[in-house]
Parts: structure tokens; C-alpha cells; sequence
């Protein structure tokens, strides 16, 4: 991205598969999400693709990214981002399906949907934000809230006993998905890689290998009731210590290439 | 690959949901996407054996809520797409049905009832009726056809997919297990043989030009937004139901009792009347094709001069709620033969009327 000035003010920059119109954006300030996204949106505008890609959002905060791009966009039900975005590209395999959710849309009410993409190794990408709760609804506990986490419906710290412990995605859609699979964890507290590994799941998408997903480690100061400096503790240091950053799966070199 | 499977018109002796897969074929249907459920199974078997040969696909999904979304994703990428269930997996289906509703998605659903809850009877009934009209959290903006013959199996299912990329409200064609199963002679035919032209599609997303993005949404930000666009497919869905509206009545002007029917039910209704007009009764039918839009004018003007009305049905008054609403104004006395989850004779309908 180009630095830009307007009357010799530095302007925010801003992916050009952004839709400026619609930012600020509506995000909570310190919300991981709008990171994830810009972190797409350069990954977007380098591959060239803003023309080819539909956009798919969940229910949830992911939801406020339903005009965020300059691209076409749907958003869906929730948990049902993935068989939309599924549906579109089976219909017509031209395009570039993106499937952006939250964890309770991937892991909860959508897990079926996940695993059996992952299963039959859908030719598209799926990008989790991961913040440890419900963010919307106002900060319930969600699959991968952190054993002893306070949250509304865990007000007294997550009992793995009564609840289980915290879905690892990544590690169950690696463990399920067929050759050709791109799998990793990134972290807002690591733009540069995340980038890296989003713009690794893009790519694998185009060349028609097999499912992509990227979950990203992301921040919810809003519900965590979290100054700055705990927010960002709680992301490079809690989140990472239960939730492994890197790459879990890459398509391997196709023989005779 | 070949483009066009069906050509000109062809006499053929088959099941329904052989039916529905043909019609599928005959309306140009680029994809299925699909759930196993009785009794429905068969239009999958018929068009994964189509399929293929013709250029077309189909996906097996993991579950009916799945079915719904993927066939909206298809047919928001502008390819001609349909998924088709019954029962329980109608119940699941319906989440899909509202966002097509909310949306104007041209979607189609082939429901073949069966007896509900759970597996129940998974061989007929008529309870998906108000499920089938209204069911999701919207306002049931929606055209059901309710076939009565295969020949019309395979006529509405290929008026489903127009009527869907017409008037962009999601088409559904509203069968049963004993159509779906049944095997009957009728004539197939390839839409241009009719003189049937067969509406074009167009992609809502997946072909943006430069800076002409769409952003599809069901989120709003107050109530009156929300308000506005119902209101907005309400004023169209009330445009198109007087053109959509479709009916069948039988002897109706000069009968004193008039059987109220759909679906199979209908055709029993058809032998009864046939019966007791040999015997010289004053009896007439009438019978809704479309049980949404409701034709309850023609209901209305129909049964006028009647004394009686006899409404059957293969469930306890669903199908009875919509013809008492559409006869809110009459006098005539209603005689109600409810029976859920089992099928209706002539030899029973015959009955109810002497018993009048």
C-alpha cells in the first residue's frame, strides 16, 4: 500500500479491495477483526482477485463485515456460511468463495458444516475469528473460551468438567481433511504471518488443491473488559499458550512438478 | 456434451420422483443439492444417473439445513438449482426457505410429505401443509403448487423454476410419498416442444465488473428498515399472486355440496364426483393448485350457491384453516373429514356425502 495524503494529512491506508465508504468500519475499538480484515484485504488486492471473490459472513460480530469490501458480498444465517459459500462454488467454480465466521458459527452451530467441507475437501477458503466468546449476543461463553475464562454463561470460570475444554479447529479440520488441504492458526498479535498464512489459503483455492482455512487468535476487549495492555496479554500470551500459531497443514508439492 | 436430453415429447409409464428428476432435466437444471430422506430419495437416484451425462452436477450434503443453504448459494452464482426433502428435513429446510424469502432468491424445493414427527410414517400424509406455506420466521412469501397427478408433477415442476426466476419468491412444488412412490403413464416433453420458454437466469454474485459490487444481506439496523423491505416484497408478492393463482373446479355452478381438496386427495374427490353425478347429485369439487397464493376468490365464487361444502384432507385442519379464512364471508355450512397421516378414498368421500 501507498502512503496517501490528502492537504498534507497522512490518510489511513486502506487495501484497495476496501469499500472506503463504509469506514470507519464498525467494529468495537480494539476488536481483532478489523485486522483479520485488512490483513485479507491486502492479501485480496496482491493475488488480484477482488473481482472474482463473493464474500461470505456469518451471524455474530463477523456479521458487521457484511459491506466492508468492495467486492460482492452475502451475508448468510448463522453457522451457514459455509454451505452458502460451498454452493456458490460448486455452481460455478470460477469464483474465489470466501466463508468469514466466528467461532460459534464455525464450532457450535455450524461444526457440521465445517467438518463434512473439510471431509469432502471443498475447493474454498473458510476464515475463523477466534475471541474466546460470543461477542454479539454480549459475551457468553463459546467453544474455544479458555478453561477457567469468566464469561455471562460461565460467570464463575469455564468447568471443563461440565463443559469440555476449548475446540481446537484447525487441529480437527487437519486431522479430517484430504490431501491438497491448506491449514493454519495466526494471530493478530503476528500481522505480517497472517497475512502470510491468509494469503497461502487464497492461493490454494486458486489453484483448486482443496479446502483452505486460517483461524485467527483475536481480541474482544469489550467482553473480556480488558484494558490494552491486558487485551494484548491475553492474545500473545493466554490464547497462544492453548491455541498452537502456525501451520498445521500445506498441500505438498504435486509429483512431477 | 450433450445439451438438450429430452426431445420433442415421449410417452413414459414411471414413478413420480422419476417425474420430478425429468422435469428437472426438461427445465435445464444446472445443479441438485440434496439430503436422504424417504420418501423424496429418488429424485436424487434419478438425477445423479442424469446428471452427469447431460454437463449437470450434484452435491450430497451433510444435512437438510445444508441442502437449503448450498442451493442458495447456487442459485445466487445464477445456475439453475433445486434440492428436495419432506418431513423432518422440510422442518429443517425452512431456515433456508425465509433467507430466499428475505432475499428474493430464486430457489425451488420438491417436499413430498410424509407422516410426521421423526420417521413416523415416512410413506404419506398432508401435515407439511402450513409448514410447506409458512413455515421460518417470515411471512410465507412463497408459491406452492399442490400437484395432484404425475402428469403435473412434471408440468409444476418445471413452472416452479420459472415462477422462481420470475418473480424471485422461493417456488415450491408440494407432492407426497404416495405420488412420490406411484408409478403412472404420462407424457414428458422437452419445454420448447410446448411451446414452454424457459426463463433466463442471472447471477447475483460471482461476475462483478469493476466498482459494481452487490452486498446481499438480511441484517438490518432498525425496525423500519426491516419494515420497509417486507413491506416492499409484500406489495410485490400481492402483485404477482393473481397471476400465479391457480385453481381447478368441477361442476361447481349448479352443485348444492362441493368437496374442498388438494393434492392427491383431490383425485379421489375427482371419482367421488364422478359418481354421485351418475346417480344424478348435485356435487361439485373445487381444488386449489396453488395453496399459496390461496385462490380464495374463486373459492368464494365457487361454492355460492352451494348448500354444503365437504373439506378433506390428510390432516387435522391445516388445510381447512385456509378455506374457512377464505370463506369467512359465506354462510354455507362446512363439513370437515379430517384424517391425519392417512390416505382419503372415492369410496370414503362417497360416504361423507350420503351421510349428509
Amino acid at each position: 500500500m501507498q502512503e496517501v495524503r490528502e492537504n498534507n494529512v497522512l490518510q489511513p491506508a486502506m487495501p484497495k479491495c476496501w469499500n472506503e465508504e463504509t469506514k470507519p468500519h464498525k467494529f468495537c475499538p480494539g476488536c481483532g477483526h478489523g485486522m483479520i480484515l485488512k490483513a485479507l484485504g491486502e492479501a485480496i488486492d496482491e493475488l488480484g482477485i477482488q473481482e472474482k471473490v463473493v464474500f461470505g459472513c456469518d451471524i455474530g460480530c463477523s456479521l458487521l463485515s457484511w459491506d466492508f469490501f468492495a467486492c460482492d458480498s452475502v451475508q448468510t444465517h448463522h453457522g451457514r456460511t459455509t454451505p452458502v459459500i460451498t454452493g456458490m462454488k460448486r455452481a460455478n467454480p470460477d469464483i474465489i468463495g470466501i466463508a468469514y465466521m466466528g467461532d460459534g458459527g464455525g464450532y457450535a452451530i455450524g461444526s457440521q458444516h465445517l467438518f463434512n467441507a473439510a471431509v469432502r475437501n471443498e475447493k474454498m477458503t473458510i476464515i475463523l475469528c477466534n475471541n474466546c466468546n460470543y461477542g454479539m449476543t454480549g459475551g457468553q461463553m463459546a467453544p474455544t473460551t479458555l478453561p477457567g475464562m469468566k464469561t455471562e454463561t460461565s460467570p464463575y470460570g469455564r468447568d471443563v468438567e461440565q463443559t469440555g475444554y476449548p475446540t481446537k479447529g484447525p487441529e480437527m479440520v487437519a486431522a479430517v481433511a484430504p490431501e491438497g488441504a491448506y491449514v493454519a492458526r495466526g494471530t493478530v498479535a503476528n500481522i505480517r504471518q497472517l497475512k502470510g498464512f491468509i494469503k497461502k489459503a487464497l492461493e490454494n483455492q486458486l489453484a483448486g488443491n482443496g479446502i483452505s482455512f486460517v483461524e485467527c487468535l483475536s481480541s474482544c476487549p469489550t467482553n473480556w473488559r480488558t484494558n490494552a495492555k491486558q487485551t494484548w496479554e491475553f492474545v500473545e500470551k493466554d490464547m497462544a499458550q492453548y491455541f498452537k500459531v502456525g501451520e498445521l497443514r500445506t498441500p505438498q508439492a504435486k509429483e512431477g512438478k | 456434451m450433450a445439451e438438450v436430453s429430452l426431445q420433442g415429447e415421449q410417452r413414459v409409464f414411471m414413478t413420480g420422483n422419476e417425474v420430478v428428476a425429468w422435469a428437472a432435466v426438461a427445465a435445464k437444471v444446472d445443479i441438485m443439492y440434496g439430503y436422504p430422506i424417504t420418501p423424496q430419495n429418488e429424485i436424487m437416484h434419478y438425477w445423479t444417473r442424469l446428471a452427469p451425462k447431460y454437463g449437470k452436477r450434484f452435491l450430497q450434503t451433510e444435512d437438510e439445513i445444508s441442502a437449503g443453504f448450498t442451493m442458495l448459494g447456487g442459485v445466487m452464482t445464477g445456475r439453475k438449482a433445486f434440492t428436495a426433502t419432506a418431513g423432518p428435513g422440510n422442518v429443517l429446510m425452512q431456515e433456508s426457505c425465509v433467507m430466499a424469502e428475505m432475499m428474493r432468491l430464486p430457489a425451488v424445493y420438491v417436499i413430498q410429505q410424509r407422516g410426521g414427527p421423526s420417521t413416523a410414517t415416512v410413506i404419506y400424509a398432508q401435515q407439511e401443509t402450513q409448514l410447506t406455506c409458512f413455515g421460518g420466521n417470515g411471512e410465507g412469501h412463497r408459491i406452492v403448487f399442490s400437484t395432484s397427478t404425475h402428469q403435473e408433477l412434471f408440468d409444476y415442476t418445471l413452472k416452479a423454476f420459472n415462477a422462481a426466476w420470475t418473480y424471485r419468491f422461493p417456488s415450491f412444488v408440494l407432492g407426497d410419498g404416495y405420488q412420490a412412490k406411484m408409478r403412472e403413464p404420462l407424457t414428458i416433453y422437452e419445454a420448447a416442444a410446448r411451446g414452454v420458454d424457459l426463463v433466463p437466469t442471472t447471477p447475483l454474485v460471482g461476475e462483478a465488473k469493476p466498482g459494481q459490487f452487490k452486498h446481499l444481506r438480511n441484517t438490518y439496523n432498525t425496525e423500519d428498515e426491516l419494515y420497509e423491505v417486507v413491506m416492499a416484497n409484500q406489495r410485490d408478492w400481492d402483485a404477482m399472486a393473481p397471476k400465479v393463482v391457480e385453481w381447478k373446479d368441477m361442476h361447481c355452478q349448479d352443485a348444492d355440496v362441493v368437496f374442498i381438496c388438494h393434492g392427491v386427495v383431490a383425485r379421489a374427490a375427482v371419482g367421488a364426483v364422478e359418481e354421485l353425478r351418475a346417480q344424478g347429485k348435485k356435487v361439485g369439487l373445487f381444488r386449489p393448485i396453488t395453496v399459496r397464493p390461496f385462490p380464495d376468490k374463486q373459492l368464494a365464487d365457487a361454492v355460492k350457491n352451494a348448500k354444503k361444502v365437504i373439506v378433506a384432507e390428510s390432516a387435522y385442519g391445516q388445510f381447512l384453516k385456509m378455506v374457512d379464512l377464505a370463506l369467512c364471508g359465506s354462510k354455507v355450512e362446512r363439513v370437515p373429514v379430517l384424517r391425519p397421516g392417512i390416505g382419503i378414498t372415492t369410496e370414503e368421500l362417497v360416504e361423507e356425502y350420503n351421510k349428509l
